[in-house]
């Protein structure tokens, strides 16, 4: 693995969406740009975004967890 | 801005000040410290002080887009910057109070994961135990088209410059935490595109609603826990002592506002707004989102893990934002309960 900066970089955000930032685009399947208005997005994870491919907060609604809860988890 | 209406004697002393030229008014300086300091001592309450506070906001609006033919050169008039302390130091130990008393518990930073991790964490939390009366919820199912006019009349006079006061912080962070505040700010003052700015959008809205978008323009009608607010934002940027209030301020700001933001567009759709009044609140479902994750770990977080002994201020800036969020909401929902407005003149008087 290059330790270089790539272009581009994807922040996995705990509980979050994926923030993307640098240099990319968003297309649909057929290649057509999607609307976008901001350098740096953020991406929905949790499927309860109401503006997707965006996030708009409401993973913290649905209290959505990227790390699977349960007796094994030390809570950390 | 236009000069605003006095709202008593310290108020009224630094207006006609503010009208001479610097030299000569030693005297008059001199006296309106001894007020200044007089007042706040006998002053009930420094947050809902009318005269306090916009005794303030005049002050700090030298350090912005300035008053109407007041000369320039009284920004950093030694005289004025010392009235200017005596009135901030009683407003932020009040705010340290109201933050303590907003939020007595504040959760520890967790141990052994990325220290900006964990002060995300926190403030996440802190954004999600908010539970004051809703404001948004109102918007979204029940003001009337006057209360929503009230609402933005509130909000203008921040949103009309808003961002303006975390700028302040950039020259005084460094690394993770100053590239983060740079990203955030650039999206705020519209990526390049002066329409996107959100000062400019929420301009938009206000002319949707036929009401006067000129910076300042209704600074008489809000109360004094609306100029508390700003004048907490003027105070965390630019004293650099407070660097990490501001971030903190800015960080809880951004992670309490996308959902709010999605209701507040809802309310305006419901009295049949189109896209060009809610543009506003649209872009800030979808930039906060972003904002909050940068704003929470990177600009807070990063801020802490460069300088650990910021941690307090850091939250103390994001408990006073909720503190004070709480109070205007307070103040708001109690008017219109009551069937009263919630400005201080009646909005035709105001416009």
């Amino acid at each position: 693995m290059s330790q270089e900066p790539a272009d581009g970089s994807i922040v996995v955000c705990p509980d979050g969406p994926l923030l993307v930032r640098g240099d990319f685009e968003i297309v649909t399947p057929s290649g057509e740009a999607v609307p976008r208005q901001r350098q740096t997005v953020a991406l929905c994870r949790c499927g309860a975004s109401a503006i997707k491919p965006y996030c708009d907060g409401t993973h913290k609604l649905i209290k959505f967890r990227t790390e699977p809860a349960g007796p094994a988890d030390p809570g950390a | 801005m236009h000069i605003p209406e006095q709202r008593g004697p310290v108020s009224a002393a630094l207006l006609a000040i503010l009208a001479g030229q610097p030299e000569g008014n030693a005297a008059a300086l001199t006296d309106l410290l001894a007020l200044a300091s007089a007042r706040q001592t006998e002053s009930a309450d420094v947050i809902e002080d009318d005269d306090i506070q916009l005794a303030l906001f005049c002050l700090y609006e030298l350090h912005y887009g300035g008053l109407d033919g007041v000369d320039d050169s009284w920004e950093w008039n030694p005289g004025l910057i010392a009235v200017r302390r005596i009135l901030e130091q009683p407003f932020e130990k009040e705010l340290r109070r109201e933050a303590r008393t907003a939020v007595p518990e504040v959760p520890q930073v967790a141990t052994g994961g990325p220290v900006s991790d964990g002060v995300a964490n926190v403030l996440f939390a802190l954004a999600a135990t908010d539970t004051g009366p809703s404001l948004s919820k109102h918007v979204s199912k029940k003001a009337t088209l006057g209360q929503l006019r009230e609402f933005l009349i509130h909000k203008s006079v921040y949103q009309l410059k808003e961002a303006d006061p975390h700028t302040w912080a950039i020259p005084r962070l460094s690394g993770r935490a100053k590239a983060a505040l740079v990203e955030i700010q650039a999206d705020e003052y519209g990526g390049g595109r002066p329409d996107r700015m959100h000062s400019a959008l929420f301009a938009r809205t206000m002319r949707a609603l036929e009401l006067d978008d000129r910076y300042g323009a209704y600074v008489d009608a809000v109360p004094a826990i609306a100029l508390a607010s700003v004048n907490m934002m003027s105070l965390f940027g630019l004293n650099r002592r407070l660097r990490g209030a501001i971030a903190g301020h800015l960080a809880i700001y951004e992670m309490t506002s996308s959902r709010p933001n999605q209701l507040y567009g809802n309310g305006f759709r419901r009295h049949g707004f189109d896209t060009a009044a809610t543009a506003y609140f649209d872009e800030h479902v979808e930039a906060d989102a972003v904002h909050e994750q940068i704003a929470g770990r990177d600009l807070a977080g990063g801020l802490v893990e460069a300088e650990p002994g910021l941690l307090p201020d850091v939250l103390f800036g994001a408990t006073a934002a909720i503190a004070l969020d709480a109070r205007l909401t307070l103040h708001i929902m109690d008017a219109w309960e009551n069937g009263l407005t919630s400005l201080r003149t009646d909005l035709a008087a105001a416009a």
